[in-house]
């Protein structure tokens, strides 16, 4: 069996006497594309941090490459395995090339490597063109890029990307969407996603997770997993609208009426 | 007006003849003034840092004696270092009271809450994301602590500004540890109190007018750099 890269085992963590985060078993193996969905305070963006070791669990494991993070394995080494990308760039006060070396020069990576490296993933997100500009003047979509690219440059073994795209515009998030697809693909990047669209999933993910209340409630294939949750959600939304139908007597919606039938013929589209 | 006019002409005359114990003054100032900077700064921009990212146990009340530092008199600073200094002080066998090293001392511990002071709140002012998004990236606190005070540049040189502003300007500490002895401890603040107390107002506003000048050229200095940045 494959070793895999973030394990986490029996994690807990507790807000004073409430359990917001509650994983007992969760891996992440090489290659994979996993997609983390779920409503606001799921728990998803806390549950990154705990794989990025950002945050300190309380209870349970961390393993990195089947090391335990704070035991075999210290955090900072485990950070550096990985890369993350936050949902606002963060571009520091810098040019465009230094924000994307900034990794490399904390991990003493040679002079002449960090340039190749730095204009090697800056062309690849097209962005070469922007190296001298500062970091600060770019605009959002070319700052996610970036953003992208700083996370990119260092061939991290797994790339964390919270909800990266939530602050651009449709376009751009399209473009930008179907660009870092296909970027994960040629790269071969293992990437948990976080995100609460899940029209971005698609183009990002093979396997998806489902948070509820810092819980995961459904794991698996992307298509498996949406399309049980989406039938779930139409039976529940069919016993709505028929329990309103019965309130009103029916009277004035003779003609509507929704069953199971609705869900079976949208399982046919 | 005339000893306005008297104390202008008395500068321009000490610039002009490069008198050399005002210019010994002058040069013993910025030493004295400059060397507190320094060490002020060494020890609090990274201390106002750690104190603006890192919670533990008393951060608080430690901030809170930082911003009371901040308003800390040079007189009460003299007292102290003078008490640790006198030949009977816990450290007197350093025999350095009425030394110039003695006055930096005291200027350190008028300058240090200062900077740590205005550092503190110039990095709290930081996107916190920011420090997540190094940390993510593998950042360990030194490197940390570096990007953020590169990041708060502009208020950590402020910070240093207003550090040498009052450590330059101030008498009580310079006097009651330095003992403005001629040739050895005597400033420009020193030098100008006692001019006063003298009766020389010339000469007194002439010794002002030079401290203005040496404090308006690092500060212009210092903003130049700012700006830039």
């Amino acid at each position: 069996m494959r070793q895999a890269i973030i394990e986490l085992e029996d994690i807990k963590l507790k807000r004073g006497q409430r359990i917001t985060l509650d994983v007992p078993d969760f891996k992440v193996l090489p290659g994979e594309n996993v997609a983390v969905i779920g409503a606001n305070g799921a728990g998803k963006s806390t549950l990154l941090q705990i794989i990025a070791c950002l945050l300190n669990p309380g209870e349970g494991k961390v393993c990195v490459g089947g090391r335990i993070v704070g035991k075999d394995i210290n955090v900072i080494e485990a950070r550096r395995r990985m890369a993350m990308v936050l949902q606002r760039p963060y571009l520091l006060d810098i040019t465009v090339f230094e924000n994307v070396a900034i990794g490399l020069r904390m991990r003493g990576v040679p002079k002449n490597e960090v340039e190749a490296r730095v204009n090697e993933t800056l062309d690849l997100f097209g962005i070469g063109d922007l190296a001298k500009r500062h970091g600060r003047a770019l605009s959002g979509g070319e700052s996610q890029r970036v953003s992208l690219a700083r996370a990119m440059v260092l061939k991290p073994e797994l790339l964390l990307l919270d909800e990266p795209m939530s602050s651009l515009d449709v376009p751009t998030r399209m473009a930008l969407l179907t660009e870092l697809g296909r970027i994960i693909k040629k790269t071969g990047v293992t990437t948990v996603f976080v995100t609460h669209d899940v029209t971005e999933i698609p183009f990002l993910a093979d396997r998806t997770v489902i948070m509820e209340g810092g819980k995961i409630i459904a794991d698996g294939h992307v298509r498996q997993v949406l399309y049980k949750e989406m039938r779930g959600a139409l039976s529940q939304l069919a016993g709505s609208a028929n329990w309103l139908l019965r309130e009103d007597g029916g009277k004035q919606y003779d003609n509507v009426s929704v069953s199971d039938s609705t869900c079976r013929s949208v399982e046919s589209v | 007006m005339d000893l306005i006019a008297e104390g202008v002409t008395g500068a321009f005359q000490l610039f002009i003849s490069r008198d050399p114990e005002v210019l010994r003054i002058a040069l013993l100032t910025l030493r004295v003034s400059g060397l507190a900077t320094i060490i002020g700064a060494v020890i609090g921009v990274p201390f106002g840092t750690a104190l603006s990212l890192w919670s533990y146990r008393g951060r608080r009340r430690i901030a809170g004696l930082v911003n009371t530092g901040m308003g800390l008199p040079p007189v009460v600073a003299g007292l102290w270092v003078s008490i640790f200094l006198w030949r009977t002080g816990p450290l007197g066998f350093l025999r350095i009271m009425y030394t110039p090293t003695a006055m930096v001392i005291a200027q350190t511990a008028i300058a240090l809450p200062i900077i740590t002071g205005f550092t503190m709140a110039g990095v709290g002012q930081l996107d916190p994301g920011i420090r997540l998004q190094m940390l993510s990236l593998g950042a360990s606190p030194w490197q940390l602590l570096y990007i953020l005070i590169r990041e708060a540049r502009l208020s950590v040189l402020a910070s240093i500004m207003a550090g040498f502003g009052r450590v330059v300007a101030e008498v009580g500490a310079s006097m009651m540890v330095g003992g403005n002895l001629l040739g050895q401890t005597r400033v420009l603040t020193t030098a100008t109190s006692m001019e006063v107390s003298k009766g020389n107002f010339g000469f007194a506003i002439a010794l002002s007018i030079i401290l203005v000048a040496i404090t308006y050229v690092i500060n212009a200095s210092l903003t130049r750099i700012q700006q830039r940045s």
